[in-house]
Parts: C-alpha cells; sequence; structure tokens
C-alpha cells in the first residue's frame, strides 16, 4: 500500500467519487484554480471543470442554501468552508434548514450534503481561524458530524459522508492535512457510527477524536513505558457516536479520560463522559471520569499561548499518571 | 383565488375558536401574486414558500384538505403534523417548502435552479419572499450567486407593505425594493400585486427569460395583507383608513368586474366558483377534524434519512 497525506486522501475520496456519480460536486470559496485555501481540491477544476468545481463569491449562507437547494432536488454537494469558523456565517442554513427539512416536511424529503469544514489550531491564525465548533453542530437533532484522525479514515470517512442522504458535517484538522498514511487506491467507506480503537490497552481508556488521537497515541507510548496501558479509541464520528463500544472498553480499564481541542466547557467530551456515567460502565469505574479539553479561552496568535490553550501530549500524560496514582 | 381566501378566513376563524394550536400568518388580501405567479409556471416547475405561504402551497397545487389537516397537527396532514402552518413542503407538485426563517428560502432556491442546469431538467424556480427578506443577507447573497451563474431562478417580492410591523416607509431608503436587481445585474420589474393579469405577464416572461438561459429577475410586486402579522397581532402601527383604501383595491373583485365587463363570465358562474370552494373548505375541515394525531413512536421518526 502507498502512504498519501490526509490532504490527499480527501481530494482521491472526492475525485474517485465524482468519476463514479455525476450528481456529486463541489463548491466554495477558491476551490478552483486556487484549489482551496488548503489546498485540498488543487488540480480537481482541471479534470473535472468549472461545472463541478464551482468556485464561489464570498458568501457562506449562499453557498450553504444552494447546497441544500440542490441537495433536495437530486444532488449530493460538498461545500468546502475555508475555515470552520465561518460556520457562523453560514448557521442559519445548516441550522434551521438542513438539519430540519427532512423532520419537519414529514420525511418527504432528504438533504444529501457534505460540509467540509477545516478547524482547529496550531498555524498562529488566531481566534477566528483556529475554532473547534463540533459540538454546536453535534447538538443539533439533524446533523451528522464526523472527524478524521488520519489519512485512511478521512477517506472512508468521506465517502461515507458523501453516500449519507443527510447534512454531514466533516471537520477536518489543519494540522493533520500533511499527515501520512496508509491508504488503499481504491475507493473504501468507513460507516458512520462505528468507533475505531487506535490502541489496545487495559488500564485506562483514552477517549479522542481527530487531531487529539495522536497526540493520545503518542502520550500513550510515554505512559507504555511506565507500565500504563493505555486504550485510545476514536468514535471518528459524534453523530452518530458508538457509545457501545467506548462503554465496553471502560469496563475493562475501569477508568476514562475524554481527551478533545474545543473549548472544555459544553464540549462534546461532557456529552460522552455523561453517557459513561449514565452507562452499566459506571460500576466499574475505580476513578471519576477526567475531561481535557481547551481553556476558556479564545485561541491566542502567540505561539507558546495557543500551544498552551488546547490539551498537548505533556497534559494527557500528566493527567493519566495522576489518575493512576490515585488509584 | 377564492379557495385561497376562503382557506385562510376559515383559519382564521378556527384559531379564534382555539380548534388550531400554534400560529399562522395569513395571506388574506394578496391573493393575485400567488396565483398569477404560479399561474405561469409548469408543473414541473418549482417554487420556495414563506411562513406567509398557504396561497403560494395552494396555487402550486396543494390538497387543501392535506393541508388543514397540516395545520390542525393531524398524521394526515402534508408533513404527518410535524411542520404546521409554516412548514408545508409538497415536493411532488414542485412546492420545495415554506419556511418559518424570513429570508432563509431564498439560497434554497438557487440551489434548486442549480440542480436544474447542471442536470439539464429545464425547469425554473420561483422563489417567493417578503418585503422583510430583502434586507436580510441570504437575499443578497443568494441573487448574487444566481445572477453570476446565470440560474433559471425567479426572486419574487411580495410587498404587502409590512415586515411583521415595520412598514417599509421606515424600513426602506428606497421606493422600490426591485431596484436592488441593478445591484446584481439582473432585470428589476414592479407590478401592482393586485392585478392578477399584469403580475402574470411580468412572471411569464421573466419564466421565458429563465427557461432560455438568460439567467434571473427579481419582480416586485406591491399588494397588502388584509389582516395582522399573525393571529396575536393588533395591527397598532397603522390606520384603519389605510386599511380600507387597500381593501378597495382587492385583488379578486377586480378580475371578477373585469371578467363581468368583458363578458367573459357571469356573476353567477363566479358565484358559483365561490360555492364550489367554500364547499372545498368544508370538506377539508372535516377530513382534517376526523383524522388521527400522529402516534408518540412518531416524534423520533424522520430525524435522519437512512
Amino acid at each position: 500500500m502507498r502512504e498519501i497525506t490526509y490532504q490527499e486522501a480527501i481530494r482521491e475520496a472526492m475525485s474517485q467519487v465524482m468519476r463514479e456519480d455525476e450528481r456529486v460536486f463541489i463548491l466554495g470559496e477558491d476551490i478552483g484554480v486556487y484549489g482551496g485555501a488548503f489546498g485540498v481540491t488543487r488540480g480537481m477544476i482541471e479534470e473535472f471543470g468549472p461545472e463541478r468545481v464551482r468556485n464561489t463569491p464570498i458568501s457562506e449562507a449562499a453557498i450553504a442554501g444552494a447546497a441544500i437547494g440542490a441537495a433536495l432536488t437530486g444532488m449530493r454537494p460538498i461545500m468546502e468552508l475555508q475555515f470552520s469558523d465561518f460556520v457562523t456565517i453560514a448557521m442559519d442554513q445548516l441550522v434551521n434548514q438542513a438539519a430540519k427539512i427532512r423532520y419537519m416536511y414529514g420525511g418527504k424529503a432528504s438533504v444529501p450534503m457534505v460540509v467540509r469544514a477545516p478547524g482547529g489550531s496550531g498555524t498562529g491564525a488566531a481566534a477566528q481561524h483556529s475554532q473547534s465548533l463540533e459540538a454546536w453542530l453535534a447538538h443539533v437533532p439533524g446533523l451528522k458530524v464526523v472527524q478524521p484522525a488520519n489519512a485512511y479514515d478521512a477517506k472512508g470517512l468521506l465517502k461515507a459522508a458523501i453516500d449519507d442522504n443527510n447534512p454531514v458535517i466533516f471537520y477536518e484538522h489543519k494540522l493533520l492535512y500533511s499527515t501520512k498514511a496508509d491508504v488503499p487506491e481504491e475507493l473504501y467507506s468507513i460507516p458512520l457510527g462505528k468507533a475505531d480503537i487506535k490502541r489496545e490497552g487495559s488500564d485506562v481508556t483514552l477517549v479522542s477524536t481527530g487531531i487529539m488521537v495522536q497526540k493520545s497515541l503518542t502520550a500513550a507510548d510515554v505512559l507504555a513505558k511506565d507500565g500504563i496501558q493505555v486504550e485510545v479509541i476514536d468514535p471518528r464520528t459524534l453523530v452518530p457516536l458508538d457509545i457501545q463500544t467506548i462503554v465496553d472498553s471502560v469496563k475493562r480499564t475501569g477508568r476514562c479520560v475524554v481527551v478533545y481541542e474545543a473549548v472544555k466547557r459544553g464540549g462534546y467530551g461532557a456529552e460522552i463522559a455523561s453517557l459513561v456515567a449514565e452507562s452499566e460502565a459506571f460500576d466499574f469505574l475505580d476513578a471519576p471520569i477526567i475531561r481535557l479539553g481547551g481553556k476558556e479561552v479564545p485561541i491566542p496568535q502567540s505561539p507558546e499561548l495557543e500551544r498552551h490553550a488546547v490539551p498537548q501530549v505533556e497534559d494527557i500524560v500528566e493527567a493519566i499518571r495522576n489518575m493512576m496514582q490515585k488509584a | 383565488m377564492w379557495l385561497i381566501r376562503l382557506f385562510d378566513e376559515k383559519v382564521d376563524e378556527m384559531f379564534a375558536k382555539g380548534l388550531i394550536h400554534g400560529t399562522t400568518h395569513l395571506c388574506v388580501g394578496q391573493e393575485a401574486t400567488p396565483v398569477a405567479a404560479c399561474a405561469a409556471l409548469l408543473k414541473t416547475d418549482k417554487i420556495t414558500s414563506t411562513h406567509r405561504g398557504h396561497g403560494h402551497c395552494i396555487a402550486k397545487g396543494a390538497d387543501v384538505s392535506k393541508m388543514m389537516a397540516e395545520l390542525m397537527g393531524r398524521v394526515t396532514g402534508y408533513c404527518k403534523g410535524k411542520g404546521g402552518s409554516m412548514h408545508i413542503a409538497d415536493l411532488e407538485e414542485g412546492n420545495l417548502g415554506a419556511n418559518g426563517i424570513v429570508g432563509g428560502g431564498i439560497p434554497i432556491a438557487v440551489g434548486a435552479a442549480l440542480t436544474s442546469k447542471m442536470m439539464k431538467e429545464n425547469y425554473v424556480v420561483l422563489c417567493f419572499f417578503g418585503d422583510g427578506a430583502t434586507n436580510e443577507g441570504s437575499f443578497h447573497e443568494a441573487l448574487n450567486l444566481a445572477a453570476i451563474w446565470d440560474l433559471p431562478v425567479i426572486f419574487f417580492c411580495e410587498n404587502n407593505q409590512y415586515g411583521m410591523s415595520g412598514s417599509v416607509k421606515d424600513m426602506f431608503r428606497i421606493q422600490d425594493i426591485a431596484d436592488r436587481a441593478l445591484a446584481y445585474g439582473m432585470p428589476g420589474h414592479v407590478v401592482d400585486g393586485n392585478d392578477l393579469e399584469a403580475v402574470y405577464d411580468v412572471v411569464a416572461s421573466a419564466v421565458a427569460r429563465a427557461r432560455s438561459g438568460a439567467g434571473p429577475s427579481l419582480i416586485e410586486a406591491k399588494t397588502y395583507r388584509w389582516k395582522g402579522h399573525s393571529k396575536s397581532d393588533g395591527r397598532k402601527y397603522r390606520t384603519r383608513e389605510e386599511e380600507t383604501a387597500w381593501k378597495a383595491k382587492d385583488p379578486i373583485e377586480r378580475f371578477k368586474n373585469r371578467l363581468i365587463d368583458e363578458g367573459i363570465a357571469t356573476e353567477e358562474q363566479l358565484n358559483d366558483l365561490k360555492a364550489r370552494a367554500k364547499m372545498e373548505i368544508e370538506r377539508a375541515v372535516s377530513f382534517a377534524e376526523s383524522s388521527p394525531y400522529p402516534t408518540l413512536e412518531m416524534l423520533e421518526e424522520d430525524v435522519y434519512a437512512h
């Protein structure tokens, strides 16, 4: 198998699906000759032309609304937000329209669309270009939310998101774009709602998504040297959420840590922690469930401040060491 | 037009009696715009509608029984009783849905027109909205997108003079909303929205333009809603003199008088039409009243498509 980057995996999934299905097209700002803000669509306009790789004005509400209208009438659009922060400008369309159309029309309509949203900090772009807003979107019934952690997952999950008959928010982390993994050349699908055990372990269940999966795996390597065996679970999709895989793991390990980059308060980690606490795994817990999330600040530009605004490997290591000492 | 007026008058009466739950926005007095605009469309063409959408829905071919059942929260309604007055869709007749968000449907109409163009389906989309929506960002973004992509969409503004209590005199520094078309490079037309034939003519030419691939148009039809914004509105923001003056321009009476004056129809024939419409509304009420409510098992259905 060959190694390709996360960015290439996303492009490859879109291109392969577009070759098979004429209903699939992409729209967004600067996605044409420019190739998108992060180069994800680079070269696609040459193959598919400006009709299917539709460069739009800077108009997030219109882009989202146009995607909804197209999806409602038989297309399968993929819209690219330049930065996930700009979802705020498309929020009415996504929250009041896309998410609710099927339900409020009594199941007679569906909105099969994908919103690709580059999120997360680490680029020095500061508060309006670095957020992780997935919890807002996961809160809304009718939307699905995906957070791929590596190139392999990105390709398979994107294929599944495009095939899905619902609006799917596909949250890409900008720092993952250049990371590589083994990715099959052929198109494949990873079902939405199926967690992946990224590393097996017996002492602690560490649940994380997106960029935090990589940090969690690194932390697990460090902790393994202390004899602490960490199981790293990546739900891959927040909605639908495979809570059972997490619960089963916590029943084996007796401990649960949830790590996410978004602001800790009101973040999706609170949801996972609560679901574990409400489950049969509660009786197996040897310690309180811990959440590690971003600090309750806008993301600052200055490098050290930015680094400290979100959980890092050392924070995960420290939290788990403390948890084990208390046991 | 009679079917629309009698439907909304019946709904008004039923709300007053507490027979319908929720809220509603009546289009009494504005019947000419939906009827004329939809008459200029083919069955395969599509519309998007607004929170004041009963007229659009009926004019595009909806069954008033299923509409009444929807308003009464019954399972036989267009949306199984889950949408209510503001969220009726009838995809089979090309009604892509009403909308509770002012301006929310405008970009969606653009997307539906994009499908028509990309798949060469040759339908046009007529997008209804009110004067208030034209101060929303979605209006401006959507018009620009439709213009640069030459999409087959007609932006149809029913200027009924008020966005809730906000008079167009206070909310605009321009006389004609249609002037905004200039900013997006598309034709803009002002038409008397209470003149059925005038509305038909201007929409028909915009439809022909859209279907030929020449792109979108903006039409502003000046009209008036006789009732308040919604059921709880005391109409303190306008005078009764103003209401009376507009009622004298009743689109139904006006068209009726023309048909009689020109010998196209007799008063008797037209009264018969009204009586038939009235019977259809009575049947709708009976149908709705005798229909069951959705079961509790349906609460969690249809959130996601499979």
